[in-house]
């Protein structure tokens, strides 16, 4: 085991799928030489060469759609754009064509092993072009897998699991917690299950549910619940699509209460999905309603970026209302 | 710092360059009575190749009168023929190793047929039943088969464009001698997908062609209100890539030119634009009327240069047709080509279960579930979804 930042275990990830398979390439703007603006990349140039990492011409769709051909042809392709705002010139080579590349070909092409890497999120005074958190305009597309880790452990098994897969897969970097979250990551290979959320810590009055940079925010938001009697069990969900209901089911027929907390805007947001799947399988248990501690219908703010944060303190008051309901 | 593009010469007096500065000639090889150019270096081509060649123009010809009369009769939903492009079609893709990979738009079904697939093979995708190797997905004339290298059709314009770029460094990055081919029309030349995908090629080294097949009309606009500038190829030269220009009704002079552009992205790891000039005979497809906005005259004029007559005239000079063996070709693919229809559309759909095939590598629980609760509804009300109450 080795202490590791979250862009450390993504570099590690990414350094041993391509000694593994020597068909990776990894490439975006400025990940060549520069390691791309945050670094995730460093060193793959040198050790690699150009010809599998290196820059490309500033353009998104361009990015996109030259992965969707390096994948459809067998090359595992592994793709950043460099922030997730930036993703919308390349919509409709990723929902269009990398989504459906399997399905309306019958299975004669498909463009498993394309990873998009992106960083996504909040927190970091980047205003609206560098903070959004775009995840529920991929998850309403079948045919992609969207993958959000939480800290570097993560990172690396979830980021190799993806390469790996067998279908395109979006995958969003929290990147305030790129320097910020450090732990425990071994230096080897290790794989994270898709489509499996993970229990990060049990308990018996509610279900807190979240992903990616949000768990710290639940996890402190438990912890002062806890203060005041309230026992909290937290979920990690890992991957939003296709999502683990099975797990925040049996979770929720547990404690009776469930409150779901993302960064991006509420309405049309992932936690809509949630609550509706989750009232259908729980009806009966369910002891208040669902809750949602959301950021608001704006476009991600400025100066004003601590009070539209789903912080704790508003999880905290949530999590009140809901057990006091 | 390094600028390739910067021009070192220097003037000092304000001086413009406009779309007529870049002289762009044409290549011509056939006369329009089949015989080549005083002048003219011909392709590679031998009797075998040219009546290869040969055969995909007739079936192709016979396929588009066919299935046009077939949408006609509300037989199938939806069709596009390649009237009047088979010569560029049908020249660039006979220049092809048969492993090169085509990345079409939807207008290049001749090259598909030039690579083997079958009369079945057409109509099953067609008829949407259950032996269509794209199960049921697409609308017609959506092909594609990994066997043949011909990956399937995509309906939003230019998206095959940097994708191409994708599979050409891939072929390269594999080590194998082949390139892919992109074809699209001046229309779709003008979506971001093509500036995005012709420069990534030039960067970054990827063998392709880009096979722009400017045939005057995207829909109902015509070219005069699609671009400004030298047409497309022009703008090949702006990306830094080997360009050309030929008579997209010549076939030989199409040859000609995919044969040597086929070699120098081989050689050079690099791509190329080859810019067809030819004129779609029929309408865009069968939910336009070009009645609407081009005249009988103009559409006339063009036939006269139809690209198959002349390729046959030229076929016959050599002694390598008959006009009667012609004629007997194509009332044999008129018989085939309509028993294959009476075939495939008594073929069933495919199955219930195949809609949540392919969505991702396995069906998902949820999917799974979807899927349970839709036969269960199906068989509750068998009537009202005739296709496969059936056979569930």
């Amino acid at each position: 085991m080795a202490e590791m930042n979250m862009l450390q275990a993504i570099n590690s990830a990414l350094r041993i799928a391509m000694e593994k398979d020597p068909t990776m390439l990894v490439f975006g703007e400025d990940v060549g030489h520069f390691g791309g603006v945050f670094r995730a990349t460093s060193g793959l140039q040198d050790t690699f060469g150009r010809g599998r990492c290196f820059n490309t011409p500033l353009t998104e769709q361009g990015i996109a759609g030259f992965a969707n051909g390096l994948a459809s042809n067998g090359t595992t392709a592994v793709a950043e754009i460099q922030f997730a705002d930036y993703i919308f010139p390349a919509f409709d080579q990723i929902v269009n064509e990398s989504a459906k590349f399997r399905y309306r070909s019958g299975n004669e092409f498909n463009v498993g092993g394309l990873v998009y890497r992106t960083p996504y999120g909040g927190g970091i005074a980047g205003g609206h072009y560098h903070s959004q958190s775009p995840e529920a305009y991929f998850t309403q597309t079948p045919g992609l897998k969207v993958v959000v880790p939480r800290n570097a452990h993560q990172a690396k098994g979830l980021l190799l699991a993806s390469i790996r897969d067998k279908n395109p897969v979006v995958f969003f970097e929290p990147k305030r917690l790129y320097r910020a979250s450090v732990g425990e990551v071994p230096e080897g290979d290790y794989e994270l299950p898709l489509g499996k959320a993970e229990v990060v810590k049990e308990g018996k009055d509610v279900t807190l549910l979240a992903w990616g940079a949000q768990m710290e925010i639940v996890e402190k938001a438990a912890e002062m619940a806890e203060k005041e009697g309230i026992s909290c069990e937290i979920i990690d969900l890992r991957t939003l699509s296709p999502w683990d209901v099975d797990t925040v089911a049996a979770s929720v027929k547990k404690t009776g209460r469930l409150l779901i907390n993302h960064e991006a805007p509420l309405t049309g947001g992932f936690a809509g999905e949630i609550a509706a799947t989750i009232q259908e399988e729980c009806f009966l248990y369910l002891e208040s309603p669902i809750a949602r501690v959301c950021g608001l219908d704006t476009p991600y703010p400025l100066i004003h970026e601590k009070e539209y944060m789903p912080d704790a303190l508003k999880t905290f008051e949530a999590i009140k209302a809901s057990v006091n309901f | 710092m390094s600028n390739a593009s910067t021009n070192q010469e220097t003037v000092h007096k304000v001086s413009f360059l406009d779309r007529e500065s870049l002289h762009i000639p044409i290549l011509k090889i056939l006369q329009a009575d089949g015989t080549p150019y005083e002048e003219a270096v011909l392709p590679q081509i031998d009797e075998a190749l040219a009546k290869r060649i040969y055969d995909a123009c007739v079936f192709t010809r016979v396929l588009d009168e066919r299935m046009l009369g077939a949408q006609r009769q509300g037989r199938i939903s939806f069709y596009m023929t390649c009237t009047g492009e088979e010569a560029a079609i049908l020249g660039s893709a006979a220049a092809l190793d048969d492993k090169d990979v085509i990345l079409a738009q939807y207008r290049e079904h001749a090259a598909l047929r030039y690579r083997g697939f079958t009369t079945e093979q057409f109509m099953n995708q067609m008829f949407s039943n259950e032996k269509d190797l794209g199960k049921g997905r697409q609308m017609p004339i959506h092909y594609g088969t990994a066997a043949l290298h011909y990956q399937t059709i995509s309906s939003p314009l230019g998206t095959q464009i940097p994708q191409a770029t994708g599979v050409g460094y891939s072929l390269k990055m594999k080590g194998e001698r082949n390139v892919a081919i992109c074809y699209f029309g001046e229309g779709a030349a003008s979506e971001g997908d093509f500036h995005a995908g012709m420069n990534m090629a030039a960067v970054l080294k990827s063998p392709v062609i880009f096979f722009c097949r400017n045939n005057g009309y995207a829909i109902s606009t015509p070219t005069e209100e699609q671009f400004a500038g030298n047409g497309i190829a022009s703008r090949g030269v702006g990306y830094g890539m080997h360009t050309i220009r030929v008579d997209g009704n010549d076939m030989l002079a199409v040859l000609a030119a995919t044969q040597q552009a086929r070699a120098y992205a081989l050689e050079h790891n690099a791509p190329v634009l080859i810019e067809a000039m030819t004129y779609r005979l029929g309408a865009h497809s069968t939910s336009d009327d070009p009645s609407g906005y081009r005249s009988k005259e103009e559409e006339a004029k063009w036939r006269e240069h139809d690209p198959v007559k002349r390729f046959k005239l030229w076929m016959i000079n050599k002694g390598w047709l008959a006009e009667a063996d012609d004629e007997a070709m194509y009332e044999r693919y008129r018989e085939e080509v309509l028993a294959a229809v009476k075939v495939a559309e008594k073929i069933p759909a495919p199955r219930i279960d195949e809609i949540i095939e392919d969505v991702y590598d396995e069906p998902t629980p949820l999917l799974k579930k979807q899927l349970e609760s839709l036969k269960a509804h199906v068989k509750k009300y068998p009537q009202a979804y005739p296709k496969t109450a059936g056979r569930l």
